[in-house]
């Protein structure tokens, strides 16, 4: 396996790689989230409780969900480039930051827009929302650490230290609406449970899940590959790439 | 299709601000961040070209004192 995987430590070669991957994200979550959304909006049948307000459900899990595979797909690479001291895993790390931070606010505005008509506020400090907020102030802190130094390794250091310490909120947030009471519905989906919602809303919903995967691949491999050029910039094969693009 | 008609459809039993609130700022952001992300890419490398540039006319300008100098 290490010999299989050991050329991609070259940022090159994992710039060539990200390029070839890139395309394929980009097509399939589009097709895959246009699929999913006008199937939840418009041919997936009315909630019996909470009405047509439910359709929110359809981005708001999601987004929520994958906020915190992001966060742990971004500590994973912070903890193997503190290490391993391996430069392009932390470019990695850097580069879903910022789709992390976006997903959370995805998630904190729709789940404020559902909030509004289902418990009659906008926001309540109950642990599941206000960890969530926790969580999106983490992410702005590791983009901040990221932009906050010349030396991308010392940045990536201090942004991973920050990220490794965030860890610890991914179990508090998925937990929280069990371990306190709280305004928050429970998981709809569990891994071990049936799944709470006929399968008519769930296919949709699984279906946006996959395709906001797929996006959240596509967006990171365009800002991995930003990192890369960003960090090899005298490298030769930078200087012909930026030669090659200038024709 | 789950509606009977395009107004029903827009008005999603009442809650149609919420809905299209919550659709209408995910897809906002979501087309911020690709723009964002996508411009990123032009802007290191027009910032890497005028580097580039930048030294070659260094170096020429070093190569032309040097010429310069016996005579000097």
């Amino acid at each position: 396996m290490w010999k299989w995987l050991h050329p991609y430590a070259k940022p090159e070669r994992s710039y060539e790689l990200a390029s070839t991957l890139l395309p394929w994200f980009a097509v399939s979550s589009v097709i895959t989230l246009l699929i999913g959304t006008i199937w939840g909006l418009a041919f997936a049948p009315v909630d019996y409780q909470q009405g047509e307000s439910y359709r929110i459900i359809f981005i708001h899990v999601p987004a929520a969900t994958l906020a915190m595979s992001t966060y742990m797909a971004m500590a994973t690479a912070a903890f193997v480039g503190m290490v391993w001291q391996l430069k392009l895993s932390d470019a990695a790390a850097a580069a879903m930051a910022p789709v992390g931070a976006v997903l959370t606010a995805i998630a904190l505005i729709t789940g404020s827009a559902w909030g509004k008509p289902m418990w009659g506020t906008w926001w309540i400090w109950d642990a599941r929302l206000t960890t969530e907020l926790i969580l999106l102030f983490i992410y702005i802190g590791i983009i901040a650490l990221h932009n906050s130094f010349e030396d991308k390794v010392l940045a990536g250091r201090a942004a991973g230290i920050l990220t490794l310490v965030g860890v610890i909120n991914i179990p508090i947030i998925k937990y929280s609406v069990e371990w306190w009471n709280t305004l928050h519905q429970g998981a709809t989906i569990s891994k071990l449970d049936k799944p709470s919602m006929p399968t008519e809303m769930l296919i949709p919903l699984l279906i946006n899940i996959l395709g906001f995967a797929l996006m959240i691949g596509a967006l990171t491999l365009i800002r991995f590959r930003n990192e890369i050029i960003d960090r090899n910039s005298m490298r030769p094969w930078v200087r012909e790439l930026v030669a090659q693009e200038s024709k | 299709m789950h509606f009977e008609s395009l107004s029903d459809f827009f008005a999603m039993g009442g809650y149609g601000f919420y809905v299209w609130l919550s659709y209408g700022v995910t897809f906002a952001l979501l087309i911020t961040l690709t723009v964002v992300s996508v411009r990123g890419r032009r802007n290191l490398i027009n910032q890497i070209r005028s580097k580039q540039a930048r030294e070659q006319k260094l170096k020429e300008y070093r190569k032309g004192n040097k010429k310069d100098e016996p005579k000097a």
